[in-house]
């Protein structure tokens, strides 16, 4: 390997990159946990589509468009890289190769849109949800990741680089892009049928826990991999994310306590996922009491700001609004009070002597993004809707979406309901499509129809 | 013959299976169940939104038995499923024309 190579930042990184990739799963059970049981598998794989499309689409363009030299003004890479051609294996990136560079930051992409389908939960069309991924990722992700995450010198991305704006794990380039994207979509697509007037009550709280347990695991490649190499800054990011989650776990507990009269299992798991959202943008330039005042703020406020769904009317399913998006702008704008200015960055907060200044970038920072994402993704949302269909059908969404669009239902517990289900055809002989079934259906039929003919013939000489 | 219905609170099933078993029952149907009478639901609360659970959770045993032990049957079951509290259920029966056991085809009081 050439000079400057770490083997041990390698290690970290590609080990953070499957920790990040873990998220996604962890994600999909989150979110799975939380609809009904009638849509819990189109829930997990709008997740898990992510990593099939955005991984695939990060080689061909994706990784060129947020990570390729700037093409100017720090809005977007150029083609340089166009399906990785001229990146060597030996390629550096600081201390690390490009390739392990290049997979921890695709796991970022694949989650990114992974968070957006929370918004849009028990209602969309998967071939249009696929197709929304696709042109998600292209027109937003892999430009605002150039804006944020691209560092070169000052002529790397025009937030990052340019204005200053501190970002550290993606505060901004993920979960306020997620989270107005939900909002965007949100609208698009309309209530679900029932919305505040039926019960939707999570059908598996264990499935929630289990996916927060997992995001809080895999985010700890997220955060202390983004210092990109196994040092201190890492050490600390680790740590903020730890006390920051934590602390948010109470924050949000506390205010449901006093606001509901209970502690619930889904508060305690939704207030991780908030503290773990907030501290993103920041796990890299706070101190660890500075953690503490971030967690604790960003789950009593996410805590009550999902409520502002059912006063001002728009279906926003799972919460990604309130968690990822108020979770993320409270994250990316207390950097501008609680930089210390010796942590992984030199720029300090209000508290710390640094007057308004870093406060000011980091406010243009969330305003850009959320314009940008919510905008564009409206946009993308609308064209979908007008041409292909967004949304299911009134029947099928009643129904219940997993039977309709994935020909699956998740669970059978009952003996009976096995027994019920009859076999079209074996996997070795036939597949049960639908183009065969009613073919095969017209061909029982038919010999049927003659026996009866025959029979009635018989009795009518017989009589 | 006659079919005793009961629907009780979940937990006294045991018991009641029991008494029934030392009264010489020698079979009986159980169901999972749900519904209100005076007893209401309870409140739940998901990420602030709140849902009010009417129905309860019970349990339905159906037995059936020769008429004249159906009295004596209907006080055990009584007793044994009562708590005193509001919720314990109901019993009631029903007479019943005929029963057959399809194992053997035996009709009448035989197949209980």
């Amino acid at each position: 390997m050439p000079d400057g190579f770490s083997a041990g930042d390698t290690a970290f990184v590609l080990i953070s990159a499957a920790l990040v990739m873990l998220m996604t799963p962890g994600l999909a059970f989150f979110y799975g946990g939380m609809v009904r049981v009638k849509s819990v598998l189109n829930m997990l794989v709008m997740s898990f589509i992510a990593l099939a499309i955005v991984s695939v689409l990060w080689v061909l363009y994706g990784y060129t468009l947020s990570f390729g030299p700037d093409a100017g003004a720090g809005l977007i890479g150029n083609l340089d890289f166009l399906g990785m051609r001229g990146i060597g294996m030996n390629d550096l990136a600081g201390t690390i190769p490009v390739t392990a560079f290049s997979a921890f930051q695709l796991m970022f992409a694949v989650i990114t849109p992974a968070l957006i389908s929370g918004a849009i939960a028990d209602r969309a069309k998967f071939g249009a949800w696929a197709l929304f991924v696709a042109l998600w990722v292209t027109i937003v992700y892999f430009p605002v990741a150039h804006w944020v995450f691209m560092t070169d010198s000052g002529k790397g991305g025009w937030l990052v680089d340019r204005i200053g704006v501190i970002d550290f794990a993606g505060g901004t380039a993920v979960h306020i892009n997620a989270g107005m994207a939900g909002l965007a979509l949100c609208l698009v697509l309309g209530k679900r049928i029932g919305f505040k007037k039926d019960p939707m009550r999570p059908h598996s709280l264990p499935l929630v826990m289990l996916g927060s347990g997992l995001l809080w695991f895999g985010w700890f490649g997220f955060n202390a991999g983004s210092a990109l190499a196994a040092n201190g800054l890492a050490g600390m990011a680790f740590m903020n994310t730890q006390i920051a989650t934590a602390a948010a776990m109470l924050g949000w507990l506390a205010y449901e306590k006093i606001k509901h009269g209970a502690f619930t299992s889904l508060g305690a798991a939704s207030g991780a996922v908030a503290g773990l959202v907030a501290i993103t943008p920041a796990c890299g330039s706070v101190s660890m009491l500075g953690a503490i005042l971030i967690g604790l703020i960003a789950g009593a406020a996410c805590a009550a700001a999902i409520s502002l769904k059912y006063k001002l009317g728009f279906d926003d399913s799972l919460d990604v609004v309130g968690v990822h998006a108020i979770g993320g702008v409270i994250g990316s704008l207390l950097i501008g009070f609680l930089a210390t200015g010796h942590v992984g960055q030199t720029a300090k907060g209000l508290f710390y002597g640094g007057g308004f200044g870093q406060l000011g970038k980091q406010a243009i920072g969330v305003g850009v993004v959320a314009a940008y994402s919510f905008v564009i993704s409206w946009l993308l949302g609308q064209a979908i809707n007008k041409t292909i269909g967004f949304r299911v059908s009134e029947d099928v969404e009643v129904a219940g979406i997993d039977q309709a669009e994935h020909a699956e239902s998740a669970y059978d517990f009952s003996a009976v309901g096995a027994s019920l289900a009859r076999a079209l055809g074996t996997p070795a002989h036939s597949t049960p499509t639908h183009s065969t079934a009613p073919a095969e259906q017209a061909a029982e039929k038919a010999p049927e129809k003659t026996v009866e003919k025959t029979a009635e013939k018989k009795t009518e000489v017989d009589a | 013959m006659k079919l005793i219905t009961a629907v009780i609170k979940p937990h006294r099933l045991e018991d009641v299976k029991t008494a029934l078993q030392d009264f010489g029952i020698n079979g009986l149907t159980v169901t999972e169940a749900s519904g209100y009478g005076r007893q209401r639901g309870h409140t739940e609360v998901y990420r602030g939104a709140e849902y009010t659970v009417d129905l309860v959770p019970k349990v339905r045993i159906e037995v059936l038995v020769e008429d004249d032990a159906a009295d004596d049957v209907i006080e055990v079951l009584v007793k044994a499923a009562r708590t005193g509290k509001i919720g314990d259920g109901k019993v009631w029966s029903v007479p019943v024309d005929t029963a057959v056991r399809v194992r053997t085809g035996e009709r009448g009081p035989d197949a209980l």
